[in-house]
C-alpha cells in the first residue's frame, strides 16, 4: 500500500479556499514544536506573533505602513503574472520611481514651490517606473528577449544609478560626505494620517489601487483578456487578444505601480533619497503577489499578512527574546506550507495497493 | 476542548503579568544591530560589549537587543519598538539608524539614545564613535614593512567619510617606509556579505596584493588571504582562528567600558547628550597583538601605537598632499582638524584610483 498524489480532474474549488488555512494551522503546529525546542513557551510566542501586534493602534499603524509597499508592488505584479509576462525586476521599477520623484524633491529644496510638488513628484515617479519597466518588455516583445532575465537584470542598474545619484550630484552638502539626499521639505512629504504614528496617505492610495485594479479585472473587457492571454493563449489568439501588446499593458502597469511605491516610500516613511531604501520589497512582493493567488483581494490579505509577521516577529524578538533567525524560518515554512496546500488544489492523495496493480498490469 | 482553551488563556495572563512584574524596577537597555550577532565582526563586538554592560550591572538593568536590522525604512520602526517596549536608552549601532533615531528621539524626548559614528545629535541623544584611523595608520606602517610586492589590497564598505580616512591614514603610513607603495581598492558596497568580501579578496590577490585588509565586517577575507598563503588585518574583532599564520593585527572595537560607563551615568541620572569620538588613549578600540612579523616590525608597529596614544604622532599631520598634487588646507594648526577627517572626501597622493561619486 503506497500513498500516491492524483491529479484531479478539475480543480477543487472547495481546497482553493482553504488551502491557507490549513497552511497556517500547519505553519502554528510547527512553529509550537519549535518553540517548545527553543525552550520558549509557545503560547506566549504565538501571541506575541500574531495577537500583540493587532492589540493597539500603533501596531496597525506599523502594519500597514510596512504593507503598503509590498501591496501597491504585488498588485501590479499579479496582472503581469496573470497575462503570463515574468516582471521579476519590480524592485528595479520601485527604485527609479524613487529616483524620478525624488528629483523633483531635490530640485525644488529650499526654494518656496507650493502643494504642486507632492502630486508632481506621484506623477513622474509613476511614469519612471511604467518606462523602466516597458525596457525589458518591448525587449521581450521586438526581440524575444527573455523578459526574466532582463526584467531581473535592470534592477541592479537602477540600484547604482540611485547609488551614484546620492554619493555624487544630489548629495547632502551638509551631510559630512555620507550618501543621502538632504531632507524633504515638508510640500516634498506623503502626508501623515494620524498624529504620532507613521500611518500615511500612501497607505490610502493603495487600497485605490487594490479597487480599481478589482474592478479592472472582474468588470472589463481588458481585464478579461488580460486573464485569457495567461490561462489559455491559444484561446486567446483565436479570440483575436494581442498577447504582445498585454505585455507592454501589463509591464507599463505594474513598473508605474512600483515607482509610485517606490517615491511614497522614500517622500513617506524615510523622508529622503538614500542607498538601501528598499529592503527587497520587489522580491518581498511576488511572495505576495502568489499568496494572494494573483487577486487583488488576496493579494491585500497576504500584504497584511506579511506585514503581521514582521511586526510581530519583531516584537518576538524583543519580549521573549526570540532569536531574528526563527522569525525567517517561520516565514520560509509558511511559504513552504502554502505551496504544498496548494498542489491539492489540482491534485489528491490516493492511496495505491501494489498487488491490485500487479494483477491490473498482468490483465 | 472548551476547557483547555481556558487553561490556555489563563496560562497566557499569568505568564504575561509575571514578566511584565519581574521588568518593572530594573532599567531597560535597548540596542539595534546591523548585522547578525553571528556576523563575527562588527554587530558581534557591539553584542560582546553588551555582554560586558550585563556583567557588570546585569543586577540593575535588563537589555534587550533587535540583530539584523537594515537600515532603511524599518529602521525607524524598530527603534520606536524597543522605545515602546519600555527601553529608556538606547544605542543604535550603525551610520544608517541617524536619521530614524533623530526621529525617534524628537518624537520621545524622556527616553535617551546613543548613535554610534553618526553627526547629528539631540540633547536626549548622543553620539559617539573611534579614531580607527589611528589603528589604520599602524597597520600601514606594518603592510608597507611586510609586502614584498608592494601592492595592498583593500575592501572597502562604502566611500563614506570614515572608510576613506582609513585609507588615506594606511596610505600615508606606507609611504614612510616605501614611497612607491600602490593600493587596490574594491568597493563591496556592503557592510556584511561574506560571499562578496571573499571574491573581493580573491580579485585583489589576482591583482597581486600580498596584504589585504579590510573595512567590511566578516572574517571572509582573512580566510581567502590563509588559503593562498597572503597576509591580512582582521577587522573589528579577533580574527586570528581564521588565520593564525596569516592575521597581523586587527582593529579590536571595544564598545564595553563605553556602554557601561553610558549606563552607569543613566542610572545616576547623569547622563547627557555628547558626542564621544575616542582614540586608542581612551580605549574606544584596541589592537590584536602584533603576530606573524619579524621582531623588528612588531618593534615599530608597538612604537608607533605607544606614539599615538601618547599623542606624540599623528597621522593626518601636515604638510598632506592630496591626490590632485595640491597641499590640503590644515585647519587644525599643524594637522587636519576633526571636522576635515569627519569628513574626509579626497584621496592622498599615491593613490591612483578615483574615489567613487567624485
Amino acid at each position: 500500500m503506497q500513498l500516491v498524489l492524483e491529479k484531479r480532474a478539475e480543480r477543487s474549488g472547495t481546497i482553493a479556499l482553504v488551502s491557507p488555512l490549513i497552511a497556517i494551522g500547519l505553519t502554528i503546529v510547527t512553529m509550537v514544536i519549535l518553540f517548545a525546542i527553543l525552550g520558549k513557551n509557545p503560547l506566549l510566542a504565538l501571541h506575541a506573533y500574531f495577537i500583540a501586534p493587532l492589540t493597539d493602534s500603533y501596531s496597525l499603524q506599523e502594519i500597514a505602513v510596512k504593507a503598503t509597499p509590498l501591496v501597491m508592488i504585488a498588485i501590479g505584479l499579479s496582472l503581469c503574472y496573470l497575462a503570463n509576462a515574468w516582471n521579476i525586476g519590480a524592485e528595479g521599477q520601485f527604485l527609479i520611481g524613487a529616483v524620478a520623484g525624488s528629483w523633483i524633491a531635490v530640485k525644488t529644496q529650499g526654494t518656496d514651490a507650493g502643494a504642486w510638488v507632492l502630486p508632481a513628484m506621484l506623477v513622474l515617479a509613476a511614469a519612471a517606473g511604467a518606462l523602466y519597466a516597458l525596457i525589458p518588455a518591448i525587449c521581450k516583445v521586438r526581440f524575444g528577449a527573455s523578459e526574466i532575465l532582463t526584467s531581473l537584470m535592470l534592477v541592479y542598474v537602477a540600484d547604482l544609478f540611485l547609488d551614484y545619484l546620492v554619493r555624487g550630484p544630489w548629495r547632502d552638502p551638509h551631510g559630512f560626505n555620507f550618501p543621502t539626499t538632504a531632507e524633504f521639505d515638508p510640500v516634498a512629504t506623503v502626508p501623515l494620517l494620524i498624529e504620532g504614528g507613521r500611518l500615511h496617505l500612501g497607505s490610502i492610495i493603495a487600497l485605490l489601487v487594490v479597487a480599481a485594479v478589482a474592478i479592472l479585472l472582474g468588470r472589463t473587457i481588458k481585464g478579461f483578456e488580460i486573464r485569457v492571454v495567461g490561462a489559455a493563449p491559444r484561446a486567446a489568439r483565436f479570440g483575436g487578444f494581442n498577447a504582445n501588446q498585454l505585455i507592454i499593458l501589463t509591464f507599463a502597469v505594474s513598473g508605474a505601480l512600483a515607482g509610485l511605491a517606490g517615491i511614497i516610500e522614500v517622500a513617506g516613511p524615510i523622508g529622503h533619497l538614500q542607498p538601501g531604501i528598499s529592503p527587497g520589497y520587489g522580491f518581498t512582493a511576488i511572495i505576495v503577489a502568489f499568496l494572494g493567488r494573483l487577486n487583488p483581494l488576496g493579494i491585500l490579505i497576504a500584504g497584511l499578512f506579511l506585514a503581521l509577521t514582521f511586526i510581530g516577529g519583531e516584537q518576538a524578538q524583543i519580549a521573549m527574546k526570540i532569536p531574528l533567525d526563527v522569525t525567517k524560518v517561520f516565514q520560509g515554512i509558511l511559504l513552504f506550507y502554502v505551496l504544498a496546500c496548494d498542489s491539492l488544489i489540482l491534485y489528491r492523495f490516493k492511496l495505491v495497493f501494489p498487488n491490485r496493480q500487479v494483477t491490473g498490469g498482468a490483465g | 476542548m472548551r476547557k483547555s482553551l481556558l487553561a490556555l488563556a489563563a496560562g497566557l495572563l499569568l505568564a504575561g503579568s509575571v514578566s511584565a512584574a519581574s521588568a518593572a524596577d530594573k532599567l531597560k537597555v535597548g540596542f539595534i544591530y546591523l548585522g547578525p550577532i553571528g556576523d563575527l565582526g562588527w554587530t558581534y563586538q557591539h553584542d560582546v560589549g553588551r555582554q560586558a554592560l550585563v556583567k557588570e550591572l546585569g543586577d540593575k538593568i535588563e537589555t534587550t537587543y533587535l540583530e539584523n536590522v537594515p537600515e532603511g525604512p524599518d529602521a525607524e520602526r524598530s527603534i520606536e519598538q524597543l522605545v515602546r517596549a519600555g527601553n529608556k536608552l538606547i544605542f543604535t549601532t550603525s551610520f544608517g539608524y541617524m536619521d530614524p533615531t533623530l526621529k525617534v528621539a524628537k518624537k520621545y524626548p524622556n527616553v535617551h539614545f546613543e548613535h554610534a559614528t553618526g553627526y547629528k545629535r539631540n540633547p536626549n541623544m548622543s553620539t559617539y564613535s573611534a579614531k580607527w584611523y589611528q589603528g589604520r595608520y599602524i597597520q600601514g606602517l606594518i603592510a608597507a614593512k611586510m609586502s614584498k610586492s608592494g601592492v595592498l589590497g583593500y575592501i572597502g564598505s562604502f566611500p563614506i567619510p570614515e572608510v576613506v580616512s582609513g585609507i588615506n591614514a594606511t596610505m600615508l603610513a606606507a609611504q614612510t617606509i616605501n614611497p612607491n607603495i600602490k593600493v587596490k581598492i574594491i568597493w563591496a558596497n556592503t557592510w556584511f556579505d561574506p560571499g562578496k568580501e571573499a571574491d573581493a579578496a580573491k580579485a585583489l590577490i589576482d591583482q597581486g596584493a600580498d596584504v589585504i585588509m579590510q573595512h567590511t565586517d566578516s572574517p571572509a577575507a582573512m580566510q581567502i588571504a590563509s588559503e593562498r598563503g597572503k597576509l591580512a588585518f582582521g577587522q573589528d574583532s579577533e580574527m586570528i582562528k581564521f588565520g593564525p599564520k596569516t592575521q597581523l593585527t586587527s582593529i579590536l572595537d571595544t564598545w564595553g567600558p563605553y556602554y557601561i560607563e553610558r549606563v552607569k551615568a543613566e542610572l545616576a541620572g547623569t547622563w547627557k547628550s555628547e558626542d564621544t569620538w575616542g582614540g586608542l588613549d581612551s580605549h574606544m578600540f584596541a589592537m590584536a597583538p602584533y603576530t606573524n612579523m619579524p621582531d623588528d616590525v612588531k618593534k615599530m608597529a608597538e612604537d608607533a601605537q605607544a606614539a599615538i596614544t601618547a599623542g606624540k604622532l599623528h597621522p593626518f599631520k601636515c604638510p598632506i598632499v592630496g591626490q590632485d598634487g595640491k597641499p590640503v588646507e590644515c585647519k587644525g594648526g599643524d594637522r587636519l582638524d576633526d571636522g576635515q577627517i569627519l569628513g574626509m572626501n579626497f584621496y592622498v597622493k599615491g593613490i591612483d584610483d578615483k574615489l567613487p561619486g567624485k
